[in-house]
């Protein structure tokens, strides 16, 4: 069977890219800081030597519309383009292909169904910021095939906290129970609060440091009925309209399991908190 | 009223670098455009007509206006509303007032919505 070796939840910040490699006189001056954290981030992800990556994210109104939206939706391909043009525009983020695993894709979707849970499925996925953005951050040489995830955290109704937490257990099954002798990394990225095309977008700090403080401490020590006790559309609405991006993270805790973080890190930007979580399954870190 | 058809004209414009340097540069003419032949075409099969949306006076005007408050307070998705106007914006702003000046113009213009509930996304 095969094994995961460790789950990766964080924030996704497009401007990353740019912010870290236009030339030093122009960066902000957090820049050097923010890569470093991404890279000690990244040595979380590279020392359990993967060989497939199950990917969670959510499409920002790029492939996905109104007229067709689904709440979950599994890609089955043999590769993904990735990049859209308005992507590149507005965050200077390049185009990439990333190879996909059509077994385990396939796998992975009757499993769910059998779990209970009616993916929508697309053999023909180019991927968003969302997906990019990790492989950015975390497999920036972009060498492992990729089994993508779409949820809706944009488009209501959403499915609940509970939901997504239990998808996230359902796709932790479908890894442990794959036929396969690969080494799996599960990485989902999200937001803290986050306010866009409102009235509280772009302050010094996210729209509710308060939540993101308090969001980092039940992550860090996976603490699922804190979260489904507190956490609610209503509650996220209010914490900043595009906060909803923190069901990916309760998604991933599914996935790792209601444990305490094995690496808990966060950087306050000027507009969101950005936060790295990692866990290893916990017989490999004895 | 049509969230989804002011939400689809969002959508095609901002992912068409041709159409935003249309709506960027002509607004009224281009939303006249878009009403006449391309709204009506369904997402992903040009040659299939739909005919079930249109706008009232009131989306058709905050569109032509550039107008995100009043979009906003119409309930589009805050996404499309913000993407589509920094694609407008950001460049002028920016060579002008520096960087971020003109997102934060536009949370600036929405500040009494600011301890209320914000109108429903949901289409
Ligand atoms: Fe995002």
């Amino acid at each position: 069977m095969a094994q995961l070796v460790a789950t990766l939840a964080s924030t996704h910040h497009p401007f990353y890219l740019k912010a870290t490699t236009m030339p030093p006189e122009q960066q902000m001056p957090q820049a050097p800081e923010w890569k470093r954290k991404v890279e000690a981030y990244r040595e979380t992800l590279s020392r359990t030597k993967p060989d497939i990556l199950v990917m969670i994210g959510s499409d920002h109104f790029h492939q996905i519309f109104l007229d067709n939206c689904p709440q979950f939706l599994i890609g089955k391909a043999e590769r993904y383009d990735a990049t859209f043009y308005n992507e590149e525009r507005e965050f200077g983020i390049p185009k990439y292909v990333l190879e996909g695993d059509e077994d385990m894709s396939r796998f992975m979707h009757q499993s769910l169904m059998n779990q209970n849970f009616d993916l929508a499925f697309s053999n023909e996925l180019k991927i968003d910021h969302s997906i990019i953005c990790p492989i950015i951050t975390v497999r920036p040489e972009n060498d492992l095939p990729v089994v993508p995830i779409y949820t809706n955290i944009f488009a209501p109704p959403l499915h609940t906290p509970r939901r997504f937490y239990d998808l996230g257990r359902a796709i932790r099954k479908a890894i442990d129970d794959f036929p396969s002798d690969k080494r799996v990394a599960a990485i989902g990225t999200g937001h803290l609060s986050l306010e866009l095309g409102g009235p509280r977008q772009f302050m010094e700090t996210g729209p509710d440091p308060v939540f993101d403080r308090q969001a980092i401490e039940w992550l860090k020590a996976g603490d699922i009925d804190a979260i489904l006790e507190n956490v609610t559309h209503e509650t996220m609405a209010r914490n900043g309209n595009a906060t909803h991006g923190f069901l990916n993270f309760i998604l991933m805790l599914g996935v790792a399991g209601a444990e305490g973080a094995d690496y808990v890190d966060n950087l306050d930007l000027f507009h969101t908190m950005e936060a790295y979580f990692t866990w290893y399954p916990k017989e490999q870190t004895a | 009223m049509s969230k989804y058809y002011v939400n689809k004209f969002l959508f095609t414009v901002d992912r068409d670098p041709d159409y935003l340097k249309r709506y960027t540069e002509d607004p009224r003419s281009f939303v006249v455009t878009w009403e006449q032949s391309i709204g009506p075409k369904l997402i992903g099969n040009e040659g299939e007509a739909s005919t079930v949306h249109g706008f009232t006076t009131a989306e058709r005007d905050a569109l032509i206006n550039h107008d995100y408050v009043a979009l906003f307070e119409m309930g589009a998705h805050f996404f499309l509303n913000l993407t589509l106007f920094i694609g407008i914006y950001d460049e002028p702003y920016l060579t002008k007032s520096g960087p971020l000046s003109f997102q934060r113009e536009f949370a600036a213009k929405l500040q009494h919505w600011r301890d209320k509930e914000y109108p429903s996304v949901e289409t």
